[in-house]
Parts: C-alpha cells; structure tokens; sequence
C-alpha cells in the first residue's frame, strides 16, 4: 500500500496545470479524485514520478445551468448527487452517481477524473454517452469540445491528447418528452458494473423519436447500442418493443468474460439491463 | 431474610452495552500498527511470486545501496532457528508435517511465501528497497486443487509427504455404514464443495519485537488472539530459548476471525532480526499481503452420500473429504477437519452408522487453518444440504424430515458414534417450532405455491445446527487423543484491592466478542460490586495467567468459569475473614449482595469493601490466612459444549439475472444461558451475515498456476452492513451441565448456521425447475446457468 516515491506539484488555475503537462511530460500524472490512480499507484501498478493535483484549480469546479447544464470536471460526486437543479433538470445524472462506489469515494472522485480515465467498469460513462454530452477541453492549442461519442477511443484510452485537460462537461436539459436512465449489476465487491446500461428515450407524439443506449463494464471501452437503439426508433415504445430492441444490444461490442462474470452470462445481462434501462428511461418521461 | 440462593442478579441476564466500545469506535484504541518505539525498523517483505519455485539466487546489493536501508536477510541468515510448529496433528494418525520457516529457504511453495526481509528506516523506504532485491526462481510446476495434488504424477510439494498427503484420518464405522447403505431404501450422493474463504480482518496481521541485549529478553507486540501459545511456541519451538526471556503483547485487535490465532513467519523474523541488529523491528501487513499468504479458510472438497428409508428415517451417512491445508501446515491445521468437522457430521440427528474418511492435501496454495466455525461450518453446510436433498427425493417435508430424526431430549448426553464426547444437552424441536412459528411456515408454503404460478420462484431454507465450543477437556483433546498438543483449559485471576475495586487477569483474549462487559457482569454480580468497580485486564503475558486465548466460542464457557471459580474462592476468603472481624463462626457466614454477615442476623454484616481492606492491611487475620484477596483458577471442562439452533431464510431469485434477495432471515439459537443477550445478538448476527458471505459472495480463486486472482478487496467480496438482511432473532434456553454458568458459546454459531440457509433455500426456490444442488457462492450467474440449463 505504499506507491513509489513520486513529487507533487499543485497547480491553481487551468492555465498553470497545462504548463506543468508540458513540461513533465509522460511522467507526470494528472490526480483529480484519486480514486482510480491513488490505488493503482499504491499496488504499483502505477509509478509517476510527478503527480499534478488539479483539485485546487477553483475554475474547474462547480455546476452551472444555463440553456446547458455545464458540470466542472472537478465537480464531485457527492456535488452532482445533492444538486437541487440537476435532480430536476436532468435527474439521470444524480440517480446514476448515487450508485457509485461509496459515499466516501462519492466526496472525493470526480466527474472530470473518471472520464479522463475512462475505466471501462466506470459508471458515469455510459449515462454521459445517452445524454450525447459534450467533453470540453483545453491545451497548449487552446480549447476544444468533443462529442461524448467521440471521446472513449478503447480500454483506458481517450480522445484527450496528453498535454490536455478536461474542463466542462456540457449535458442537456431534459425536456418532460425526455426520460433517461441507468442500472447496473453492481459486483458485490468493488461495485462497479458487471454490466451497466444507460437509456435515453424521446417521445413524440406517441413514437420512440430519439434513443440511445449505452453499455459499461461489459467490454473493454463504454458503447452505444445503434443496433438496439434503431430498433426502437419510430415504434410506440411498449413493453414488447423495447424488449425486441434490447434483444439486439450487445451485439456489436466485445463482451469480457472474467473471474466475475463469464462472456455468456455478460452477454446475457447486456440485454436484461438494456430492458431494464429503456424501461425505467420510459418511466421517466412525465409528459 | 436474603440468602445466597434468592439472589437477584444485577448484571447478569442484561442487556448492557459494551464497554469496551466507546474507547475503539472513538478513534482511541491501540493496535499493533499505533505501535511506534525508538529506533524502530521497518520491515517490507520480498514475497514470491511464483506458486512453486526454486529459489537460485538472491542478489540484494542494489537494496543495500539505497539510502535507508539497514540490513537484508534470507531464510538462509535464519537457519539458526526453528522451522514454526504445527500444534494440532490430527490424532491418533501419521502426520507427515511440513510448517514454514521464517523465510523460504531453497524452495518456494506458495505465492507471497516470503523470501527476504527488508529492513530498514522507514517502511516507504523498505518498500522501495524490497524492488531492489534481484530474486532469481526456477519456476517448478504447481498444484492448486487437492483432488489434482493426490494424482500420481502431481507436483510434488514436500519430500516427506508422498503425492502430497498429509493425513488419512476416519471417524465412525465404516463397516456398518457400507451395511446400512447395502439394505437402503433411498441413497442420495452429492459434491459437497465448501469453498476457501479468507477471513478479512478488518486490522491485517503484525509484529514489533524488541530485544533487550542486557537481559536476553524479548518484548513482542503482536495481532494475537493467543500470545501465551505464541510464547510458548516462539521460545520453546522456534527459538529454543527459555519461555521466561519473551514477554507476549496483544493490543487491541481489529477482529480476528481465527486467522490471528496462529503463529506466524513475521513474529520469527522480526524477533530474530531485533536481536541481530539490536535495534526494535516493526512489520505490518498491507492487505494484499495478508490475502496471499495469511491463512484462509474451509477449501473442502467432500463426496456425501446419505441413505434412509421412505418414511423419512435416516439410516446412513458416508462422507469422503479432500481438505486442502495449503503449502505448509498452519499451527492448528490438521485438527480443523478431523476432530472438529469429521466427529460432528452427522449434526442434530441421530443416524445409527456414519463413517468420514478426511484426506489432507498439500497445494502451491496459502495455508489453510481455522476459520470462523472452523469445521464445524463445513460440517452442518454437509448435513443440512443432504438432509434437504433427502427430503426432496422422498417428497417429505424438509421440516419434518428434520423432526423424525432429531436427537431426542432423552438421549442426552448423546454418543454420535464419530469419537467426540457426548452432547452435553440439547432439545432441537422447540428451536425448529420457534422459526417455523416465527416465520409462519404454513402461509409461507401457500405464498410460495401462488408465486410459482406468477413464475416467481420463492424458497425457504431450513438449517437445524449443532456446533462444539469451549473444546476440551484437555486430556481429550490433547496429544495421546485428539492431537492437540497442549491442553486448553483457560486461567483466570482476581484480586480484590485494598479500595475495594476488583482486578480481573483472564488468559482470554477479548478482541470483539464483548468480553469484557460480559466477564464483569458476572463479577459484578457474584461479588455485589458496581459494575464500574470492576476490571478485566487481558492480553499481556506478563501480567496474565497462562492462558489458551480467544477462538472455537470458549472464553465465555472456559474462560468465564475459571472466573467464576476465582470468585468463589474469593468469597469463601471473604468468608472466614467475615467472620474472624465479626467474631462469629464460619459456618454461620453468608455472602450476599456485596457483604457477608452472620446467617439470621444481617445487620451484623461487613461489606466486601470492608473485608479487603483488612486483607490488604493484614493487621488482624484470622490464624494461618494469608493477607489479600487474591486467587487463581484454572479451568478444565469435563466436556465441551453444544450450542444448537434452527436458522431459516427465505429468498427470491430473479430468474432473468439469476439475483437472489435474501428477503427473511430467522434465526432461533440456544446457546445455554444468557449473559448478555446484547453481546449475544451481536455475535450472532456478525456469524450469520459471514455465513451468508460464504453462501452467495465469498470465494478465493487461484488460478492453476497458483496466482491468487481474488488478492484484493476490489475482487473478493467480504459483507458490508447494506448487504446484510434484517435478521430476526430469538432464543431457547437449555443451559449446559457442563459449566456452573450453564452457558454454551455463541461466537460461530451464526456462521455455523446461516451457509446451508441461504442454499436451501435458493434450492428450495428452483425445486421446480429440477435443481436439486448448488456449489457455494450462489453467484448470480451460477444461480442463472442453474435456471437456463433447466429451462
């Protein structure tokens, strides 16, 4: 439990983060919440020589709503659960974080951080994937805004190029023909997702009119479901629809199998959860 | 007129709230790794990571260069001690015993069996330094399971232990179960695989030793839940010095569980390297470490097979148990699944032949040792799930099945014909009525027969226990019998101080089980002190009798009643010193409610208070009485105890994910008297919830090459508090004959009770879909491919 001696640098502006990025290059390590790196570094898995600690940059932290709802990077678990407007405006989001790790991981982990990580068990990834979110960056070359889609490249890898932060996330309000949800099967251990999927469902005038699922922990990067979200586009959305359309998810995605779960029980559960998902999403339109 | 008899316990029977808490949910306890001395070393280990190896060479010239770093040692620099011992061989059989040494010499045998000692200023830098020591192995191939280690052609571990057996060891008749299974109306053979558990502590293991050059003594702080054995083995085993030149120190303990009982590598290195350097050496185990190379638990793997008749009798049972115990023998290893599993299969009930054949196997595996329940677990998880599988192939009733074949109120004390001392008493049908009533079986079987119409599967699960605590007696127990070798009675001391307040030294070692609380109900109550005039002192051997320590559920039984015998050899002092200051006869003394006075005549009194101080003063004793009031008993059961009960669960299993909802858990124990039914429901309920931990969670994996792939917390799931369901609890009382007390144990018996629970009940739930058996954990993928193989 004891990591390999390492400096720490603690930056407070963006600005100032970026400098240090440039100049240590691969071996410094962004630490946000640390609750992915600290452990790894701790079983030295991991070994920076320098960690830049950006939990002291004020500008990354905090929500802000406007026409958009735009969620610091540094924001914190436990921010995103107990904010007032977020639970109305887009209540996906609260219901999500609160099912991740523990309240003690919730007052430390980030938002920002998890998604720059991009463990493949990670949560909050596939709910940022059916809100369609947009990751906001800035580096050397100054700022950029990727598309949620585009951001996960595969197992731990991002779009994020390695002299870049993240700085926002900008998700959606959700309008009451709007409904979104997450589940997961939790491992009774470390409880992230054997399998989590996230919905999201648009209804007009009584048609499935916009949808997307995603699925985490069952393969090497979080993945929309097109197969599965085609399919329920343009129907009435019922019971026996959204059961045809889970049928179809996971298909298109590598599934895992390990000591927790084997490929076919995975593979098997990507479907039940994606039910479960669209189901629940559909119970959360409220017009 | 108040006498002795009519008495009414102030304490006793309360339900008080633990003393010893305030102080350790506060932040203020001291545990072995608060424990900081001048000029302290640290140490990190060099483990192995290879499950079985030739070690080549081991070059530690970049450690020693780095700034920090005191000294580095090999099992090499160590041969001048002892390999550990093994304490409990299996009894009356050949033992072919192999036990660690300090460091691996030549060979490793298990992954994490430590290699090299880095010591140094800091434990950073020693952590640091331990990747600087260039280890050199010739991988040699591994063994895991211990079916696969008897085949021949298996990777051989020891020299001396041929296809790598330790023991071969029977109980019961086997002549006469091979008859009974001949003229069977109805056999039923499963797999039974009770699964290796790791204990998880929350506190890992530890030691600081230190070595007074001037005087050749040792003082050792260790995670103990025995430092007199720890002693005892250290000097008169390990290091052939007199027992007199170590002084053992237990701190407080984060739970124990069994794996802080035995004696361990860490406690021979860091003493053999304080007194090498002269400098206090310090080792605490970081978690991973303790998940590779502390003991685990259970790790059976049993062929049953039960026989009976149509009506519901059962006639025979035979089991054959591989017991995997690991690379080494732990120090009480082989008495777990022999003496305490193999002498009590048959459980509640009265099976006229029952034979047990127990096989233990060496494997490239961490040692396997005593567990929370400690055999007995795997014991009744046996006996409940065939008794069950029985039921199922008669169409009989579980319940009922249970009640024809119980052991019967009369036939107490019971012989089960396996070897083990009779059942001290028991009465198991009103412990099973009491559940069945609590959680209304009739409706229940109603709810069930409509669910299953709705396509929900629903189950209830029956588990009618019996165990064995405070083991002894010790000429049982020990080395011309069971094979233990020493004996276990346990010691206790009071002293009654010239102020009046009371001094209890226990050779138990409370680290969780309220012991403290408990033991001074009883003081406070036999000697009519307040209760806040009374302490318990414990855990060093410098200032405590010799005693056996704290596991298998004795401190209470044992350790409670070598109190109690104190105290009355305390009172009968007080007596006669009474009556000497009230210059009355002896024999007309009564003690009571903290004062003895004359009988009839109870104004004519002197408290206890009063009588102490004449002791401590001794300016006026009766002739040939020594001064204080001060004595020591030791305790030897004439037999151990037999805790029982009935536990029921009920479950859903959501057949799309195979998810079980423990939704009820009843649980009706009889564990003799009650002291303190608070510390009792506590006991119990942390035993249910690690039994329903090994049901449906709980599992280390190796892999075949010997790599532990369950070797964090992130992977091996222990309960938490959420995960536990509410458990109903409630009691019989039928006390033991066999202590003054009456009581019987109750620190395994959740555990003991709650594994079979959980399973018959998933079992019950899929019963429709032609289950008919599970392997532990009911994982929900196992409890899905259960339901999808079926459907």
């Amino acid at each position: 439990m004891i990591p390999s001696p390492f400096e720490y640098l603690a930056p407070t502006s963006v600005a100032e983060a970026i400098t240090l990025l440039q100049e240590y290059g691969e071996d410094a390590k962004i630490l946000a919440g640390g609750h992915s790196l600290i452990p790894a570094m701790k079983l030295r898995l991991s070994a920076p020589s320098i960690l830049i600690d950006i939990t002291r940059i004020a500008e990354l932290r905090g929500i802000v709503v406007n026409g958009n709802i735009n969620i610091g990077a540094g924001t914190t678990w436990q921010m995103i659960e107990h904010h007032p407007e977020l639970k109305q405006l887009c209540p996906v989001l609260p219901q999500a974080v609160a099912r991740i790790g523990d309240i003690q991981v919730r007052n430390r982990g980030t938002l920002g951080g998890s998604l720059a990580h991009a463990d493949p068990a990670a949560d909050i990834t596939a709910v940022v994937l059916v809100l369609d979110a947009q990751i906001r960056t800035q580096g050397p070359n100054g700022s950029r805004s990727i598309p949620a889609a585009d951001f996960f490249v595969d197992m731990l890898t991002t779009a994020l190029e390695p002299e870049e932060l993240i700085t926002a996330i900008i998700c959606p309000r959700l309008g009451t023909d709007e409904g979104a949800a997450y589940t997961k099967f939790p491992h009774p251990a470390s409880r992230y997702p054997i399998v989590g999927a996230a919905a999201y469902l648009k209804m007009s005038d009584g048609k499935v009119s916009a949808c997307r699922v995603a699925i985490t922990g069952a393969g090497p990067m979080p993945t929309r479901q097109i197969a599965c979200e085609q399919a329920l586009l343009g129907t009435d959305g019922s019971d026996t629809a959204i059961a045809n359309a889970a049928a179809l998810a996971g298909q298109e995605m590598e599934i895992l199998g390990d000591i927790h779960a084997s490929e076919e029980y995975r593979r098997a559960m990507v479907q039940v959860y994606a039910k479960r998902a669209l189901l629940k999403a559909r119970g959360a339109i409220t017009s | 007129m108040t006498t002795e008899s009519d008495l009414k316990p102030r304490y006793v029977g309360q339900s008080m709230k633990r003393r010893e808490d305030p102080q350790l949910i506060t932040g203020r306890g001291t545990y072995l790794d608060d424990i900081k001395l001048p000029a302290m070393l640290h140490v990190a280990l060099v483990r192995s990571p290879y499950a079985h190896a030739q070690i080549t060479a081991i070059d530690a010239r970049r450690a020693l260069n780095r700034r920090g770093v005191v000294a580095v040692f090999t099992g090499q620099d160590m041969l001048d001690i002892n390999p550990l011992p093994c304490a409990w061989q299996a009894g009356r059989v050949t033992n072919h015993v192999n036990t660690p040494r300090a460091l691996a010499v030549d060979t490793v045998r298990h992954v994490g069996e430590p290699v090299a000692m880095v010591l140094a200023e800091d434990r950073y830098v020693a952590r640091d330094a331990a990747d600087m020591v260039d280890v050199s192995y010739e991988p040699l191939p591994a063994v895991v399971d211990a079916r696969d280690a008897i085949q021949p052609g298996a990777p051989q571990l020891h020299a001396n232990a041929p296809n790598n057996i330790v023991m071969e060891w029977e109980a019961g008749d086997r002549a006469k179960t091979d008859a009974a299974f001949a003229q069977a109306e109805v056999v039923v053979a499963e797999p039974i695989i009770n699964q290796r558990l790791i204990p998880t502590p929350m506190e890992t293991r530890g030691t600081v030793a230190r070595y007074d050059a001037a005087t050749g003594e040792f003082t050792v702080w260790m995670t103990s839940q025995a430092p007199h054995v720890m002693r005892l083995l250290l000097t008169a085993f390990v290091f052939g010095i007199p027992e007199t030149k170590l002084r053992c120190i237990s701190p407080h303990i984060g739970g124990g569980f069994g794996q802080k009982i035995f004696c361990y590598n860490d406690m021979a290195f860091t003493m053999w390297a304080a007194r090498k350097l002269g400098r206090p050496v310090k080792f605490v185990e970081e978690r991973s470490e303790n998940y590779r190379a502390s003991t685990h638990g259970r790790d059976h793997i049993t062929d049953a097979e039960l026989c009976g008749r149509r009506d519901g009798t059962i006639t025979g049972l035979r089991v054959k148990t591989h017991a995997n115990l690991g690379a080494y023998l732990s120090t009480i290893a082989p008495g777990i699944p022999t003496t305490l599993y193999g002498r009590i299969i048959t459980g509640v009930y009265a099976i006229p032949a029952a034979y047990c054949h127990v096989t233990g196997v060496y494997t490239n595996t961490a040692m396997v040792d005593a567990y929370r329940g400690a055999g007995r677990p795997e014991a009744s998880y046996l006996i409940e799930r065939m008794v069950d599988r029985f039921a199922a192939e008669i169409g009989m009733d579980p319940a009922e099945v249970r009640r024809k074949n119980f052991i019967q109120p009369d036939q107490f004390p019971y012989e089960n014909g396996l070897g083990l001392l009779p059942y001290d008493s028991g009465n198991y049908a009103p412990a099973l009525d009491k559940a069945l009533e609590m959680v209304g079986y009739a409706d229940f079987r109603a709810l069930q027969a409509e669910a299953r119409t709705q396509g929900r599967y629903v189950g209830l699960g029956i588990s009618s226990y019996v165990e064995i605590c405070g083991v002894a007696p010790s000429a049982w127990i020990g080395l011309a019998g069971e094979g233990w070798g020493a004996g276990l009675f346990e010691s206790a001391n009071v002293r009654v101080h010239l102020t009046g307040k009371v001094v209890v030294t226990t050779g138990s070692l409370p680290h969780g089980q309220g012991l403290e609380t408990t033991f001074a109900q009883i003081v406070a109550d036999e000697l009519g002190v307040p209760y806040a005039d009374v302490e318990i002192e414990w855990g060093d051997t410098q200032g405590t009798p010799f005693g056996y320590g704290t596991y298998g559920s004795r401190s209470l039984t044992v350790g409670g009643t070598a109190i109690k015998k104190s105290l009355d050899k305390i009172k009968a002092k007080a007596k006669r010193l009474a009556a000497h200051m009230l210059e009355a006869n002896a024999d007309d003394i009564e003690f009571a409610d903290g004062k003895a006075f004359v009988r009839g005549a109870p104004a004519q009194a002197k408290t206890l208070a009063e009588i102490a101080l004449q002791a401590s003063v001794a300016y006026s004793l009766p002739e040939g009485m020594e001064p204080f009031l001060d004595e020591t008993s030791y305790y030897d059961p004439p037999n151990c105890t037999f805790p029982f009960g009935t536990h029921i669960g009920i479950v859903e299993v959501d057949p799309e994910t195979g998810h079980v909802d423990l939704q009820r858990y009843i649980a009706v124990d009889d564990c003799g008297n009650l002291i303190n039914p608070l510390v009792v429901e506590g006991q119990i309920h942390g035993g249910i919830v690690q039994g329903i931990a090994q049901a449906l969670y709980e599992q280390a994996i190796y892999d075949t090459n010997g790599q532990l792939l369950t070797g964090t917390l992130l992977d091996y799931a222990i309960p938490t508090a959420a995960m536990a369901p509410h458990i109903e609890t409630a009691h019989t009382i039928t006390p033991s004959p066999v202590n003054p007390l009456g009581v019987k144990g109750a620190g395994e018996a959740g555990t003991i009770g709650a594994a079979q629970c959980v399973m018959n009940a998933i079992i019950d739930a899929l019963a429709p879909l032609g289950v008919k058996h599970m392997q532990m954990p009911a994982t929900p993928e196992r409890v899905w491919k259960a339901i999808h193989k079926e459907l």
